[in-house]
């Protein structure tokens, strides 16, 4: 035990600290730099201030796409919760049917975002899609590219469709854990199927479905690549989320500044919103471990 | 080789862990540490192995300071409750494993490998994977694989914790010796005073992160510091009396004077109080046997050859262990005896001021 | 309430069973009497899971029946056999009251809310869960949770039996102390018929009148924990049984004395009907050898004397064979030219592992 405090291991991760460095740190300062600054090309900047804050703090426009990503957000977070984890009661728990189930389960996982909106796109046409053609000739007028009902359905369809087997596949890992014991001792008692659930499934499931809710969050506030290519924002701007419109003005208007900051304001709601999800739902915890400690 | 810790402490927060503990081990030495579930036991490993490095104190390896190097560096075994193998790994494969580590060359794995597997009765089963093994057989290959790193410090978790009781008493009788040979400082974590006393060596009690006690197992146990210790170090559980000695008398709870001789003569006046291992407490009058007291009968466990008789005597809730089938029908009176030779006696602040002098009991 | 008869009782986790080793639970037939404590004892593996639970009915048995109060119950499911069950690792409802958890049981029958309420406070009082009983059931410690498991099968009125499953496992050592006797105490309180299963030989004998021991899927022996301790029906009961276990020792008789190796033992009784080719061994128990400092007995070494406080341990060698005695705390120990005297009425005989009762 004479060996010397050694300090390799340091050396073994400076890699990583330098990709990390060069992908997250450097074009967050880059952006932290173009938000305060006003620029038109050839390398010319001019000092702005918080002026691209406060316009993006005050424009409609802003505070339409926020709404519409909010609302998009606790749509597939409603959504997708309680149906993935009423997925996960229904999946079998031995047989050969586990590994069929996880297969097909993991299949909408496995595909590519904008495969995932062309996909849609064709399937909801009225002319050619399956989807579409049906709804038609059953005699329901659906027309994505037209009516904005009709295009938030279709995206939030869609985005069921792919994600809601994350969420299952997270709750039936919570589901598995659950030592055999505690079931026995409900049927003992006499429980019901929905006290099984509200007092011994929901409780063990809780810390995944907070990992979930946390990922689904996420993912759907920052949803770009599926509406860009179904919708394409419209019509109108009914579906332009946040993404889209920072992209809007990043690439089609070129207005760098503005977009910069809206990109950090952005940042901050994602943060802001995931810490309220996580204290939240971890309160609870919280206040057992203190009570616990003598 | 010694594994010194000074002044080691261990805060979380609000909650203290580990409470200024200094210890030294020698190498060679089998160290019990014993105490209730939390009371700091697996902290205190994960300190000792650097796990976990603690928030105030050192850690000093042959009087080199190591505190804050982390166990990857220093060369330890540690064994768990849980059994803890590869499980996809041959028994021998996993036996191997520290040994591939350090890049051994094939034929001493071979041999050190075999030898650890002839100590740990492994020998028929080193084809086979952890899964088709019993609890046992699983335990004994994680403590081969400890055995087999020849570490200077190996750390054992309520290793039999998880055993059939049978078992536990054969590897209990097994370990120390297997352990001895290779010269390392082998520390051990039990709830169990019983387990303590089997194994021998040193023991340190611990209660809420503080050491109270450290020394030879059988002296603590017959000499515990404090009244605390010899709750921690006592199953069937110590009984107590609260008495008052004024003018070369003792006056016990519930009426009972008695000159104050053997452990009580030459006491300061002032309250104490009294404990007595269950098997002083006598149901039938026995030489020495000066003290009778009338309690009530709560609840009689028969084991087969002893009685455990629980008493109820002015509040209090006492245990006497007595040979033989008693069988005795609950809330009936019963007169029990007690040699005043056998008291331990702890003064108002719970400190040992007088235990039973062995060479006058025996 | 009831009482449990298992008669004709065998299982088999394979389709076909030939063999006798085929069978997790070799055939058995018992009768439990209602409000009995029970014990099963043996070690891992021993086929004491299986059998608790056919009697709980997560387990359909392959043969036989279980009878509750003459009632066949074989395939009948767990929850409509009014059983309890405390399992090895406490099994509460964690996000809710002390309270609730008591509760479930009666409010999942639709039991009315007052008579819930007295039965509660009834239970909880016998518990010493009063305190306890608005607080969240995961804030508690493993033996107040222990103590609501076994609630939840108190509060019933109409329990028939009470199930547990090495339920101090998770329990300090001081702890066990107080939950055994409270356990005891409230046996004889409620009257229910328990079944308790452990490999933890004083658990099953302080707790049980009548211990079950099990051995290899066979029940080995069946009697009070004197019994047991007095006179194993088999070595491995002798073995299982007491700390340090039986010593059992290779040995031949003739009249009433036991020969191992050159050493001769006194026997209290004559065995003539000893069959020729039988496996013969003696087996005397630690606290059942006196160590006296020469003359008659056995010629032994003590290699080891282990101070465990009460008693002292002596691990002696008698030829080749290990023997362990039990010295009394204050008992002195013989040095050089030490010999053993087995008490004679307390050597017993056993052929191919089995007690041979003696003829006088």
């Amino acid at each position: 035990m004479d060996k010397p405090f050694n300090n390799k291991a340091w050396f073994l991760v400076l890699p990583v600290f330098i990709v990390v460095a060069f992908s997250a740190i450097l074009p967050l300062m880059t952006v932290v730099n173009y938000s305060v600054q006003d620029t038109f090309g050839n390398n010319q900047f001019f000092w702005a201030g918080t002026t691209w804050f406060s316009e993006l703090l005050a424009s409609d426009r802003f505070h339409e796409a926020l709404w519409r990503q909010l609302l998009f957000s606790a749509l597939v977070l409603l959504i997708q919760i309680p149906l993935g984890v009423l997925i996960a009661l229904c999946m079998p728990r031995k047989g050969w049917g586990v590994s069929v189930t996880l297969v097909l389960m993991a299949l909408p996982l496995l595909i590519p975002w904008n495969v995932v909106g062309t996909i849609w796109q064709v399937f909801g046409r009225g002319d050619i899609g399956l989807l579409g053609y049906a709804l038609n000739s059953l005699g329901f007028s659906y027309n994505y590219v037209q009516d904005v009902e009709d295009a938030w359905i279709t995206i939030v369809v869609m985005d069921v469709w792919h994600w809601t087997s994350l969420v299952a596949l997270l709750a039936y890992a919570g589901l598995r854990s659950i030592p055999e014991a505690y079931y026995q001792a409900a049927r003992i008692d006499g429980a019901s199927r929905w006290s099984i659930f509200r007092l011994i499934q929901l409780p063990k499931m809780k810390h995944v479905l907070i990992i979930a809710v946390l990922l689904r969050f996420m993912d759907s506030f920052m949803i770009y690549t599926e509406p860009f290519v179904l919708t394409g924002g419209g019509p109108g701007n009914s579906t332009t989320f946040l993404s889209i419109d920072l992209v809007k003005l990043a690439l089609g208007q070129f207005d760098l500044g503005p977009a910069a900051a809206m990109s950090i304001v952005y940042f901050l709601i994602i943060l802001l919103l995931s810490w309220v999800f996580y204290t939240v739902m971890t309160q609870d915890e919280d206040a057992n471990r203190k009570e616990g400690t003598p | 080789m010694s594994l010194t810790l000074e002044n080691v402490s261990k805060i979380a927060g609000r909650a203290t862990h580990i409470a200024d503990v200094s210890l030294r081990l020698e190498s060679g030495s089998l160290n019990v540490l014993l105490g209730p579930t939390l009371s700091g036991k697996t902290t205190l490993m994960r300190i000792m192995a650097g796990l976990e490095p603690p928030s105030r104190g050192r850690v000093l390896f042959d009087g080199i300071d190591v505190t804050g190097v982390p166990v990857r560096a220093r060369n330890v075994a540690m064994v768990y409750q849980q059994f803890i193998n590869y499980p996809t790994l041959t028994v021998y494969e996993n036996i191997a494993s520290p040994l591939r580590v350090s890049g051994a060359p094939k034929d001493e794995i071979d041999r050190r490998v075999e030898e650890a597997a002839h100590l740990l009765r492994l020998e028929p089963m080193l084809g086979r994977t952890p899964l088709e093994l019993s609890g046992g057989q699983q335990q004994r290959t994680a403590l081969a694989r400890a055995l087999v790193k020849r570490a200077p410090l190996v750390l054992l978790d309520e290793p039999l914790a998880n055993l059939d009781y049978k078992l536990r008493e054969e590897l209990r009788e097994e370990l120390p010796k297997i352990f001895a040979a290779s010269g390392a400082i082998l520390v051990y974590a039990t709830t169990e005073p019983s387990e303590a006393l089997l194994l021998g060596g040193n023991t340190a009690t611990l209660d809420r992160g503080r050491v109270t006690q450290f020394g030879p197992t059988i002296e603590v146990y017959r000499r515990p510091a404090d009244r605390i210790t010899a709750e921690v170090f006592s199953d069937p559980p110590m009984n107590f009396v609260s008495a008052e000695i004024r003018g070369g008398v003792a006056r016990l709870a519930g009426d009972v004077s008695l000159p104050a001789s053997g452990p009580l003569a030459d006491l300061p006046d002032g309250p104490v109080t009294l404990g007595f291992r269950p098997n002083h407490l006598h149901l039938a009058r026995a030489e020495g046997d000066t003290i009778a007291m009338r309690g009530m009968v709560s609840v009689v466990e028969i084991t087969g050859s002893e009685s455990f008789v629980h008493v109820r005597q002015d509040g209090a809730e006492w245990i006497a262990l007595a040979h033989g089938v008693h069988e005795l029908a609950p809330g009936a009176p019963i007169d029990v005896y007690l040699d005043p030779r056998k008291l331990f006696v702890f003064d108002a602040d719970g400190r040992l001021v007088a235990a039973p002098d062995r060479a006058a009991a025996a | 309430m009831a009482a449990i008869t298992l008669d004709h009782l065998a299982h088999s986790y394979k389709a076909h069973p030939e063999a006798p080793s085929d069978y997790a639970l070799r055939r058995l037939d018992i009768t439990w009497r209602d409000g009995g404590a029970y014990a099963l004892l043996g070690p891992s593996g021993c086929g004491k899971t299986t059998l608790l639970n056919i009697i709980s009915g997560l387990v359909t048995p392959s043969e036989g029946k279980v009878l509750f109060d003459g009632r066949d119950v074989t395939n009948i499911p767990t929850e409509q056999r009014n059983i309890a069950q405390v399992f090895q690792f406490p099994v509460v409802y964690d996000t809710v009251s002390v309270y609730d958890n008591l509760a479930f049981p009666l409010r999942n029958r639709g039991i009315r809310q007052a008579e819930v309420d007295r039965r509660v406070r009834e239970i909880a009082g016998m518990l010493d869960l009063n305190a306890d009983l608005d607080r969240r059931a995961s804030h508690l410690t493993a033996d107040a949770k222990q103590k609501i498991s076994l609630g939840r099968g108190l509060v019933r009125a109409d329990t028939a039996a009470i199930l547990f499953d090495e339920p101090l496992t998770v329990i300090d050592p001081q702890l066990k102390w107080e939950l055994r006797a409270q356990l005891k105490q409230l046996h004889a309180q409620v009257g229910r018929t328990m079944i308790y299963v452990t490999h933890d030989q004083t658990e099953a004998m302080t707790f049980a009148d009548t211990v079950v021991v099990m051995y290899d899927g066979a029940v080995v022996q069946v009697g009070t924990p004197a019994e047991l301790f007095t006179k194993p029906a088999h070595t491995f009961v002798g073995y299982f049984i007491g700390s340090p276990g039986m010593n059992v020792l290779p040995a031949k008789i003739e009249g009433r004395t036991a020969y191992v190796g050159g050493s001769r033992i006194n026997l209290s009784r004559g065995y003539p009907r000893l069959a020729e080719g039988q496996k013969i061994e003696i087996g005397i128990r630690p606290e059942d050898i006196r160590l006296a400092p020469g003359g008659d007995g056995l010629p032994i070494t003590i290699n080891r004397v282990d101070d465990i406080g009460r008693i002292r341990i002596a691990r002696a060698q008698l030829a080749e064979h290990a023997l362990n005695i039990v010295v009394p705390e204050e008992a002195r120990i013989p040095g050089d030219g030490v010999h053993a005297q087995p008490i004679p009425e307390r050597v017993h005989v056993y052929a191919d592992g089995h007690l041979v009762e003696g003829e006088a």
